[in-house]
């Protein structure tokens, strides 16, 4: 009993050290978002970036900063120091003030609402696209015979093997040439277009009864009435997956928008972040807090529907 | 499948049209995403192999160029490069991901529910942030003068070094960032795969007397094979596409230090604009992963 417990801690111990490496870089996005980047001492002799240290702060220096503050102000305020404690007081809201200093030039500065907008609503649009498509042809694809279905579905899973790098160019011309460059069309339709979710529509499709399809027949319904009340509902969590991973691939995506969006006020997250980077290489607690501003919602739905997550992976995955 | 194919292939072409007109529905289920799939994937892709034999102007028409374009991919010295350092960054970093996320996610599952929890989510939650957020904060991270990364190597007395900046490396500043970050696909889809596993067979070696690494050896490892094989084959063709880190840490510099194949790509596309050239490049690149992935697939297959 007793060496199986040190086995335990020790098994949990080696775990935890990997979780910290890899939790790492997420944490120093948010502390270095939040740390303070110009800080007068209280002799007003030196500014300090706490930001640009060495060694590092591993922490927003704002935090232990404040409460000092905090404190000498009250104990200015029992003295009745009203010089003292107004000095104090205005280095508490400065702190704040500069705490929060990257989020607030993120939106005054650049256009990191807009972007964020952008990328929320194309990712919402190309989702509920790929849903509906995806499971339509996912759903005949499984459960019709009809000449043509084989021919079709091999030629789609075929194409799944391209990297889709080899279509940058074709793409790139076809977008130019239909005018639709510097649009979020560009965006939107090849995404719409994605194989993927047909694949695992297709495999989570098989597993409704042909039972319920054909009672729905008999009992009259019509195709589209069967597809959107019998088995559309069967198949929520093969959609809930397929949902979730198509709206972080387009929340994700990066290299197809930097080639085709052009202006700042069309940017998505991920190419406003590049030209943000690009116009700011060592201002840090910028790129940092436009970094956190990117990663808050999809840790957010990562939490949120997690038990999708794995459900998905597993169902992209190995069924064998 | 299930005969009924058989039935309508060896049907005549009457029979044929009668059923396509019978299963009309079934065709206007699949015309949006057809549609879609044949503008944006299928025309694209045929498109792609004829550029790649064509010398395209910006204005007036196309000249077919033969295979000069597929000469000058192999004979540019950046190409060569860029295939060289994108095999180095997939060999070293694909068998250490894809192993460590085998040895993590035995750990994992030998711990309780809330744990085993705890641990999938701290080691997935860093795969569902944007490589573009990634990049960013190891681009910090390996800041020479206030990076994290060359004070906690401090620790272990190695000097600070400029990563990113110089030739000899940067490349391993790409590898070892990809090291870093946790397989998290990997580890969710092992753990998947080992619940899968049949008790009996853990039950039989230990009657037979077996300890826990010789039945992780001779049962786990095996039993997860196909997961195995999956892996390697799914990070493999992810890994020959590096491109987010590259552009956004080093420009594929200093030199071609860190040259990969979709930078070059991208460079040659749309910054030079040959696109009969970058066309080229990636029907190679497209080769290259096909050819990786049936001697992959071959090679892990081999013994069953």
């Amino acid at each position: 009993m007793r060496k199986f417990s040190i086995k335990k801690t020790l098994i949990v111990s080696l775990l935890l050290l990997f979780s910290i490496v890899s939790l790492l870089p997420l944490y120093w996005v948010f502390s270095t978002s939040l740390q303070l980047s110009s800080y007068q001492d209280d002799d007003l002799e030196r500014t300090t970036s706490y930001v640009n240290a060495n060694p590092p702060k591993m922490y927003p220096m704002g935090i232990p900063e404040y409460f000092e503050h905090w404190g000498k102000a009250r104990e200015a305020e029992k003295n009745d120091d009203l010089e003292q404690a107004t000095y104090h007081r205005d280095m508490m809201s400065y702190i704040v003030e500069d705490t929060f200093s990257g989020f607030k030039r993120l939106f005054s500065q650049n256009s990191m609402g807009m972007w964020f907008f952008n990328s929320l609503y194309i990712g919402i649009v190309v989702t509920v696209g790929v849903l509906l498509f995806d499971s339509m042809a996912g759903y005949v694809l499984a459960k019709k015979r009809f000449p043509g279905r084989n021919i079709i579905f091999w030629l789609i899973i075929s194409t799944m093997m391209i990297p889709s790098q080899v279509t940058l160019v074709p793409m790139f011309i076809m977008v130019r040439d239909l005018g639709l460059m510097d649009t979020h069309w560009a965006l939107i339709l090849p995404d719409l277009s994605m194989v993927f979710g047909v694949f695992l529509m297709r495999q989570f499709m098989y597993s409704i009864p042909d039972e319920l399809i054909e009672a729905a027949k008999i009992d009259g319904a019509s195709e589209w009435r069967t597809y959107w009340s019998i088995v559309l509902p069967l198949a929520k969590p093969g959609l809930a997956a397929l949902g979730i991973f198509t709206f972080m691939n387009v929340w994700n995506s990066f290299l197809w928008p930097i080639i085709v969006l052009n202006s700042a006020n069309l940017y998505t997250l991920p190419v406003g972040l590049k030209t943000l980077q690009d116009a700011n290489l060592a201002d840090f607690k910028l790129l940092m807090s436009g970094a956190a501003i990117a990663a808050i919602p999809m840790i957010i739905v990562f939490l949120i529907f997690q038990r999708h997550f794995v459900k998905g992976l597993t169902l992209g995955g190995v069924k064998e | 499948m299930k005969g009924t194919n058989a039935s309508i292939t060896s049907n005549k072409n009457k029979g044929v049209w009668h059923s396509m007109k019978k299963n009309y529905a079934a065709y206007l289920f699949l015309l949006p995403k057809l549609t879609l799939f044949i503008v944006f994937i299928a025309i694209p892709v045929v498109w792609a192999f004829i550029l790649s034999f064509q010398e395209y102007q910006i204005i007036g028409g196309n000249e077919w160029a033969g295979l000069s374009n597929y000469l000058s991919v192999f004979e540019s010295e950046a190409f060569k490069k860029a295939l060289l350092n994108t095999t180095i960054y997939t060999a070293v970093t694909v068998p250490f991901n894809v192993i460590t996320a085998l040895i993590a996610a035995s750990l994992i599952h030998s711990l309780g529910r809330f744990a085993q929890g705890f641990f999938r989510a701290a080691f997935y939650l860093p795969t569902v942030a944007s490589m573009v957020i990634i990049a960013m904060v190891w681009r910090w991270m390996y800041n020479y003068e206030f990076g994290l990364f060359n004070y906690v190597i401090g620790w272990f007395g190695f000097e600070p070094l400029n990563w990113l900046g110089q030739s000899n490396t940067a490349l391993w500043a790409i590898i070892i960032m990809q090291m870093l970050i946790p397989f998290g696909v990997g580890i969710i889809l092992y753990l998947a795969s080992m619940s899968s596993i049949s008790e009996s067979l853990y039950e039989a070696a230990t009657i037979d007397g077996a300890n826990a690494l010789q039945k992780w050896v001779k049962i786990t490892v095996p039993m997860l094979k196909p997961s195995t094989v999956y892996l390697v084959l799914l990070s493999t063709i992810g890994s020959f596409q590096v491109f987010t880190q590259i552009i956004l840490m080093t420009g594929g510099g200093p030199g071609y230090a860190t040259e990969t194949i979709v930078h070059l790509i991208y460079k040659t596309g749309f910054r030079d604009f040959e696109f009969g050239l970058a066309a080229a490049q990636s029907v190679v690149l497209f080769f290259i992963i096909l050819v990786i992935s049936i001697l992959q697939y071959r090679a892990l297959r081999h013994d069953e």
